[in-house]
């Protein structure tokens, strides 16, 4: 099903949650709402579903308007951030229920019911409760139940919020597996950008209730409209930076940067992978710590006259010789962008 | 009970505050409950089953009963609705109706059937109204159920309001987008949380209407075999110098609040215990 919303608003008291957000997702397409806690993803996602009343704007499913319908009659499946199955009814009732409030004949429920426990791999555990289950397990009957009435869309709140970080990895890779097979439109809510970006066809950017960017994830981390994209997106290093005819002047550093103003004083934002550091005396910076990270390793240095600076190299780079703490180093930057000054005077994350 | 480890354990001093407390408790419930039953048997089974089966112990046992089952029932059905309404709607003055809710517990029962008979009374504007219908209130069972309620009014409130307060919102809302009824919702979601808290709070009403005294003797009229319960009829056989008979109704009616108070423990368990956690 394709959606359309248009203008949303959403008050809550004095809390402008969903500030005029508008955007498009196509049918068949799976989508991530990306942003930090309390930006509206989630009452965006709860209008769609009909849980909330938008203040104004509108929502549409297949070009009919559906902004008045009833959460009852949306036929939208949703997985809510805690599962929220039913305590008192045993795994194959919550995923029957959807089926069971529709008077489908029993025999045709229980089948049903059977097929999408085999498909979220939870074969032959239809008869326990969910207490009697795992996070991961549980977060699959969630999902089951709420594709079991085959819903034309499917929303997902934080889907996994609330599983330990190795499950949330399987079931992310099992989720985008979930989406090619059972081709269901689906919008998923997430604060974790590497889960947007690896599960999704298009993410949308929302921050304080406005939607800062759409794309693709390449487009996302490649082209961050905003600084508090490029800030969200990734571990960077910002800078304000003195601009003259496209080159960016930050203390000793200077870089030619891509988009922005070409003069003035900017905001310069530099990716921590996009920066690469050479051994050089005098150079322009001075390594503080190196901190492994697993397959990364963080080299903190500050740069002479304009402060801290973060850089990242794989774990066993080439471009880690010499580096350690205390070495003068040189600074180059293979990628950067600049933004108008302005605009990032509210958006920090 | 949780073990506790070395350093906890009691020294000398405690040991004495141990046994003090269980004397006191022994010698506050046991010793009592201990001579009641004693002196209801110490005649004999025979002697006991006579003086439980008179026909004035017999109509006031089964009044008692008859209509603190009632009681319990209504409770129930009105006592979970208020509970829901408390719960779900924001009503104005939500704190002085929550009060209001629990004023029976603070207000002296006696007063309760003052506060009835100068309402409903043969001598009330309200009760001369009653009576041209051809309906007692005073005087008459009215007058004991009406004071019943009053008086057991919170119990199934105070259970259910605070597991309605446990339950995940996002249970019931899952379920409306499923496609539920609000009913379906409610008996999906609330109900089977709730179970346990009505059947433990209507038995805890049904247990208080069956001890009730001081709002049943002011209104009820206490006329033997009509409108005579047998907490009422327990204190006519003390005050007459037959305590061996009102202690063999007293025992009766104890019986009977422990099986209630069984059939309460199971009622929660068999539901409760199948899925306790989640």
């Amino acid at each position: 099903m394709s959606i359309r919303v248009e203008h949303l608003r959403k008050r809550f008291g004095s809390f402008q949650a969903v500030d005029d957000v508008s955007f498009e997702v196509e049918s068949g397409s799976l989508v991530a709402l990306l942003g930090p806690s309390g930006s509206g993803k989630s009452t965006i996602l709860r209008i769609l579903a009909g849980l909330e009343s938008p203040d104004s704007g509108s929502v549409w499913f297949d070009g009919e308007e559906a902004t008045h319908v009833h959460a009852r009659s949306r036929a939208i499946g949703f997985v809510f951030q805690h599962y929220a199955l039913f305590r008192h009814l045993t795994v194959a009732e919550n995923v029957g229920f959807g089926l069971l409030v529709r008077n489908v004949d029993p025999k045709t429920r229980a089948e049903r019911t059977e097929q999408l426990l085999e498909l979220v791999g939870l074969g032959g555990l239809g008869g326990r409760y969910p207490s009697q289950l795992s996070g991961g397990q549980r977060q699959r009957v969630a999902l089951a139940r709420a594709l079991a009435p085959e819903p034309r869309l499917l929303l997902l709140d934080e889907p996994f919020g609330a599983v330990d970080a190795k499950v949330r990895e399987e079931l992310r890779q099992w989720l985008r597996r979930l989406h090619d097979e059972v081709g269901v439109t689906s919008i998923f809510v997430t604060h974790d950008q590497d889960e947007a970006f690896s599960v999704s066809d298009r993410v949308l950017i929302i921050n304080h209730g406005k939607l800062e960017q759409s794309g693709t994830p390449a487009e996302i981390l490649d082209e961050p409209r905003t600084e508090f994209v490029a800030r969200f997106v990734g571990d960077v290093n910002v800078f304000t930076a003195q601009m003259d005819k496209g080159i960016a002047k930050v203390g000793a550093l200077q870089t030619p940067a891509q988009s922005g103003p070409s003069d003035g004083q900017v905001q310069l934002v530099v990716r921590s992978y996009d920066l690469k550091f050479f051994r050089e005396d005098p150079g322009v910076a001075t390594v503080e710590r190196v901190v492994p990270l697993g397959d990364r390793v963080r080299v903190h240095a500050t740069l002479d006259g304009a402060g801290s600076l973060v850089a990242q190299f794989p774990r066993r780079s080439s471009l880690l010789r010499g580096i350690e703490a205390g070495a003068r180093i040189q600074v180059e930057v293979t990628y950067a962008r600049t933004y108008p000054l302005e605009s990032g005077r509210n958006s920090a994350p | 009970m949780k073990p506790v480890g070395f350093a906890l354990l009691p020294g000398p001093g405690e040991l004495w505050v141990r046994r003090g407390i269980v004397s006191y408790i022994g010698l506050l419930v046991l010793v009592p409950f201990s001579v009641l039953v004693f002196v209801a048997f110490q005649d004999g089974l025979g002697a006991f089953w006579e003086r439980i089966t008179s026909d004035v112990a017999l109509s006031a046992v089964g009044l008692t009963l008859w209509t603190g089952l009632l009681v319990g029932v209504l409770n129930a059905f009105f006592g979970t609705l208020t509970a829901w309404v408390l719960f779900r709607y924001p009503l104005p003055l939500k704190p002085l109706v929550s009060a209001v809710v629990d004023l029976p517990l603070s207000i002296p029962t006696l007063v309760a059937g003052v506060m009835l008979s100068i309402l409903y009374g043969p001598a009330s504007l309200l009760g001369q109204k009653f009576s041209a219908l051809g309906i007692d209130i005073i005087f008459a069972k009215p007058g004991i159920i009406l004071a019943l309620l009053l008086v057991t009014l919170p119990f199934v409130v105070r259970a259910v309001e605070p597991v309605l307060e446990e339950v995940d919102p996002a249970e019931e809302e899952a379920a409306v987008v499923l496609g539920a009824s609000p009913w379906r919702a409610f008996r999906t979601v609330y109900f089977p949380a709730i179970y346990p808290a009505v059947i433990s709070g209507s038995l805890r009403s049904l247990g208080r209407a069956m001890g009730e005294f001081g709002s049943i003797v002011i209104v009820a009229g206490n006329i033997p075999q009509e409108t005579l319960t047998a907490p009422v009829y327990i204190f006519g056989e003390i005050e007459s110098g037959h305590p061996a008979t009102a202690a063999s109704v007293g025992s009766l009616l104890l019986f009977i609040a422990l099986a209630l108070h069984g059939i309460a423990r199971i009622a929660e368990k068999r539901v409760g215990g199948r899925h306790a956690q989640a």
